[in-house]
């Protein structure tokens, strides 16, 4: 009797290591869901230096879910509800979530030095070597790293005002949670 | 000139909770007229009871969950609640078996889930199993209707009996008591007589009890005034009293020595009040057209199935809660087609 | 008598329309200044073709863009453009947006009209064009441009063209006293669509109250001795003036759920449209004003007028007598869709087709909110057959998903629901709110797919420049060694 277990238990064990080999999916899918939850704002607030290295160290386990602070709050609970954990509030040692910007380069300051070229991670800054330089605002994603990089302090985050293509119709007023 | 500015639509509502429950309450009043005059004032004293704890109860309870009192307790949802189960339980009921009841019924079954809206279990109904698995002995005292020769009693009788558990110096307790009508039924059977032979017994009147099947007369009109009013679909009373009258027929076509008239299931007990007032409460029912249609059907069943080969002689407050159960599920599956997609 | 189908739910709603009903239409005094707000719908921001100082000329063109759902906005009457500045515009949003002012002079000069000599003998294509350019959308109230709507496209066949007379919302009477007033012009303006879409069958539907209406329309088909127009009667039940409602019953089709009325071979317009359409294509004259029914308890009086495109509505207020204490809110639009204004400088649109002063008692000035008892009166009032329970839970817990699966965006926003239910719950606040944020979260992960594009495009260059460089390096220290070992060998020769 115990033989027939052992050997049935041995029977699907061999079955599940070649199903392991054999039909191993190249790649990690859950780090492409994570990432797909993330906003892309390659800002490094979260420490890590872009969003698919977050994405990658949330799958191994050696970051928290709650460090994005562009995501905000609901990026937080996407995360939390796609692995399957507790939301929590978002850390503030990682930033705070603010209204979306986009950078503005003041023109009369710039020098043309393409510093913040450089830094910025989605290539939405255009300009060379000293000609001026300018940030496509459709683009530019508000990750701020352009900022420091400036040696004349010439660009500036400008909150995106509300206008009737982003106006959004407000929730009623919620009485009780 | 400046204007404040409101979201659409701008119509008044033509609804509102507190005039559902207000009406539910003026059609409770001719059974409960009934009640009066066949079994005393009993009744009247046992719902004054229940709505005063429960009103306080639930007060009290608001004030722990920071909520507004004063215009939550306008919904009269904890009175109808208080109502229902004040009238489902024995008129000679000890005081305390209303108040145990009514407090479960309401901070238990109703606040815990959420409050109003949120249980899914209907509160009185609750409130009534609790006590009838809890406190069996008292829970099946019931009162003789007072034309069937047991002793009237009178206001200060009354008060004693409810609050102190006395009964007047020459008054004993089984001379006042005596079985309902399926009570009856169910433990003649049980002793080998037949149901025609059963039906010849004083207790009976011309479809079930005597006195009872006024009560159930007065529900039954009170129902009906509430389905003129649209404060409740025809779909859950027309599907409980199918389900149950159908299959006490199919029964009793079969053998009706064994198994009683559909007309006295119809009349008996808690039918007419469970079909009007209880199924229908929204909260634990099923939502949809269709869904509240199959939801009847299965409480009638579920009533005539427990009290023919279940435990206890009437079957309403299981039946209920079991469906209630079952509501979400009924729900799912009976999803109308939108309009523009296939099905 | 034509045969008429019913769609789920609906309401018998107080229609307060004798307010307005019984009196002829008002042509309304010209205003001293004219206002155009630029954006016409989401994402078309029309271009002035006029700066301030200017002069224009009544159905001059002022604005007009490219986009392919813009039509061009034409200045109702002769003056000076004053500027081009930022006001407060007729959104539900209340937000400020760039308008053309313009100061009228009093003459009223107008652009000599160039009508057509016979539509019948026009292609379809030039009467679209004729009609774009007349500046004409939809007057029933969603303004949708007249011409891309008789440009359905080859792939859809048309078969019926359905004039909207049903005016189903509360205090809107304007329809029906123009159905009255102008039934020629509505007829026409018919029969000019049925040919511009090559179609042989037209129904008009009003509602079966109206019938002085009925009558005025059924004598001027007559006239017009066109047997493919018909003029029908329907049971007033809000919304059946909804374009998929008012299809199912006229015809019994549903409109496909995502898809537009031409999907099942019909094309719906507004009689409004047609009179326009009328008098663009044999009057040659441009959409500069409309009928609007200015009503409501906080009126002193209350009537249909004709309007200017662009008058403030506080002129037609004042030429209705002023307000009456008791005026609480100012509607555009009616009860139940209408938005709230904030002020009454505001411009009319040509989208404006009831102005309603509501006094206190005509409208709910406070809720008494409950939870949801689930009792399932808004299921039953919806004309989607939606479950709106459903969609208040998970709109509410902000499930997205879970609306979708609910079919979300297939609510007309109508309001049935929210005015029945007992605990009067705020429903479409919310699912106006969850299709926002839908559309908003849509828009984002679009912006982020872009982003991310951008970014590993940068990493990938970054990485060859990174290689192109180690690889010139690499040559040229190869270089220099072989240098160096062509001297070392050179010096070892001599």
């Amino acid at each position: 009797m115990i033989l027939i277990i052992c050997i049935t238990f041995a029977v699907f064990g061999v079955i599940l290591g070649f199903s392991a080999i054999y039909f191993r999916v190249e790649g990690d899918p859950i780090v492409d869901k994570i990432e797909a939850i993330l906003p892309q704002t390659q800002c490094g607030q979260c420490s890590f230096p872009g969003c698919r290295p977050y994405a990658e160290a949330i799958a191994a386990g050696d970051a928290d879910i709650n460090q994005c602070p562009p995501g905000g709050q609901d990026g937080v609970e996407a995360l939390a509800d796609l692995l399957g954990v507790e939301a929590k509030p978002l850390n503030a040692e990682f930033g705070e979530e603010k209204p979306k910007s986009v950078a503005v380069i003041i023109e009369d300051l710039c020098i043309g030095c393409t510093k913040c070229i450089q830094a910025c991670p989605v290539d939405a800054i255009l300009g060379s070597a000293k000609m001026m330089h300018t940030v496509i605002a459709d683009e530019c994603t508000g990750c701020e790293l352009c900022v420091d990089p400036c040696p004349v302090d010439c660009i500036v985050m400008e909150p995106i005002p509300e206008d009737l293509n982003n106006w959004q119709w407000p929730e009623p007023v919620k009485k009780y949670a | 000139m400046k204007f404040s500015t409101v979201m659409s639509p701008h119509l008044q509502p033509v609804n509102s909770v507190d005039r559902v429950m207000l009406q539910v309450l003026l059609a409770l009043i001719p059974g409960i007229a009934a009640m009066t005059w066949f079994f005393g004032i009993g009744v009247l004293i046992n719902i004054a009871l229940a709505v005063v704890v429960a009103l306080l109860a639930e007060a009290s309870i608001l004030g722990l969950r920071g909520r507004p009192i004063g215009s939550t307790l306008k919904d009269l949802s904890a009175v109808v609640t208080a109502v229902l189960l004040a009238i489902s339980l024995p008129v000679i009921a000890p005081w305390w078996i209303t108040v145990v009841g009514i407090l479960f019924a309401i901070v238990i079954a109703k606040h815990l889930y959420g409050g109003l809206g949120y249980n899914p279990f209907n509160p009185a109904m609750a409130g009534y199993v609790l006590l009838l698995v809890s406190f069996p002995m008292q829970m099946t005292a019931w009162l003789a209707p007072i034309e069937l020769g047991s002793v009237a009693l009178n206001e200060v009788d009354w008060l004693k009996l409810i609050f102190l558990e006395q009964l007047p110096a020459n008054i004993e307790f089984d001379a006042i008591t005596m079985a309902t009508p399926l009570d009856s039924v169910r433990t003649q059977l049980g002793l080998g007589r037949s149901v025609p032979e059963i039906k010849t017994d004083s207790v009976f009147g011309l479809l079930a009890g005597k006195g009872w099947e006024w009560v159930a007369g007065g529900y039954l009109i009170g129902g009906l005034w509430l389905m003129w009013r649209k404060i409740i679909g025809w779909q859950i009373p027309v599907g409980l009293l199918l389900g149950l009258g159908l299959f006490a027929s199919i029964c009793y076509a079969i053998d009706n020595n064994q198994f009683a008239a559909p007309s006295f299931h119809l009349v008996a007990g808690a039918t007419m009040l469970g079909a009007f007032f209880i199924a229908t409460d929204p909260v634990t029912a099923a939502t949809s057209v269709n869904g509240r249609l199959i939801y009847g059907l299965l409480i009638g069943s579920l009533v005539y199935i427990i009290r023919v080969w279940g435990g206890y002689p009437d079957a309403m407050a299981f039946a209920v809660l079991l469906a209630n159960l079952t509501a979400p599920a009924i729900d799912y599956f009976t999803r109308p087609r939108v309009f523009g997609q296939k099905a | 008598m034509l045969k008429t189908w019913r769609f789920h739910g609906g309401l018998r709603l107080p229609a307060h329309k004798n307010l307005s009903a019984h009196r002829p239409i008002v042509n309304a005094e010209l205003p001293k200044q004219l206002t155009y707000p630029l954006q016409q719908r989401p994402g078309v921001q029309l271009k002035a073709t006029v700066a301030p100082g200017d002069t224009v000329l009544r159905g001059q063109i002022i604005a007009d863009s490219d986009h392919f759902l813009a039509t061009p906005l034409h200045a109702a009457s002769s003056g000076t453009v004053k500027s081009i500045e930022d006001r407060i515009i007729p959104h539900p949003s209340g937000l400020s947006d760039p308008c053309i002012i313009i100061d009228t002079d009093g003459h009223d000069e107008a652009l000599p009209p160039e009508p057509v000599e016979d539509y019948r003998l026009e292609p379809a294509a030039t009467l679209r064009s004729k009609i774009r350019q007349a500046g004409i959308v939809g007057l029933g109230g969603a303004a949708f441009p007249t011409s891309i709507k008789l440009n359905p496209g080859p792939q859809r066949h048309i078969d019926t063209l359905i004039l909207n007379g049903a005016e189903c919302e509360p205090y809107i009477t304007c329809d029906n006293v123009l159905m009255q007033a102008e039934p020629d012009a509505i007829v026409q303006g018919a029969l000019i669509l049925m040919h511009a879409l090559q179609v042989g069958d037209g129904i008009i539907a009003v509602e079966d109250h109206m019938t002085e209406a009925f009558q005025a329309l059924s004598a001027a088909i007559e006239q017009s001795r066109d047997r493919r127009l018909t003029v029908v009667k329907i049971p007033a039940l809000y919304p059946t003036g909804g374009e998929k409602q008012l299809i199912r019953v006229v015809t019994g089709k549903e409109t496909p759920s995502g898809g537009i009325p031409a999907d099942v071979g019909v094309i719906c317009q507004n009689v409004g449209t047609a009179a326009a359409v009328y008098n663009a294509i044999c009057r040659g004259l441009p959409l500069t004003e409309r009928v609007v029914t200015v009503t409501g308890q906080g009126l002193k009086q209350q009537q249909n007028m004709r309007a200017r495109i662009g008058t403030p509505i506080s002129d037609l207020i004042n030429q209705c007598g002023g307000y009456q204490d008791s005026v609480e809110r100012l509607i555009m639009g009616g009860p139940m869709m209408g938005f709230a204004l904030p002020e009454d400088d505001i411009p009319i649109v040509k989208a404006t087709n009831c102005i309603l002063a509501a006094a206190g008692s005509e409208v709910a000035t406070s809720k008494e909110t409950r939870p949801c008892i689930r009792c399932g009166d808004c299921a039953k009032a919806c004309p989607v057959d939606l479950l709106p329970q459903q969609l208040y839970w998970h709109s509410r817990a902000g499930n997205l998903e879970k609306c979708k699966e609910f079919s979300l965006f297939d609510c007309i926003e109508c309001g049935c629901c929210e005015v029945v239910c007992p605990s009067q719950i705020p429903l479409v606040q919310y699912y106006r709110a969850a299709k926002s944020k839908t559309i908003a979260k849509a828009k984002e992960a679009e912006k982020a797919a872009i982003a991310k594009r951008r970014h590993d495009f940068l990493l990938e260059r970054k990485a060859r420049e990174q290689a192109e460089r180690a690889e010139r390096s690499r040559r040229k220290k190869e270089a220099l060694a072989k240098l160096k070992a062509a001297e070392t060998a050179t010096e070892g020769a001599e």
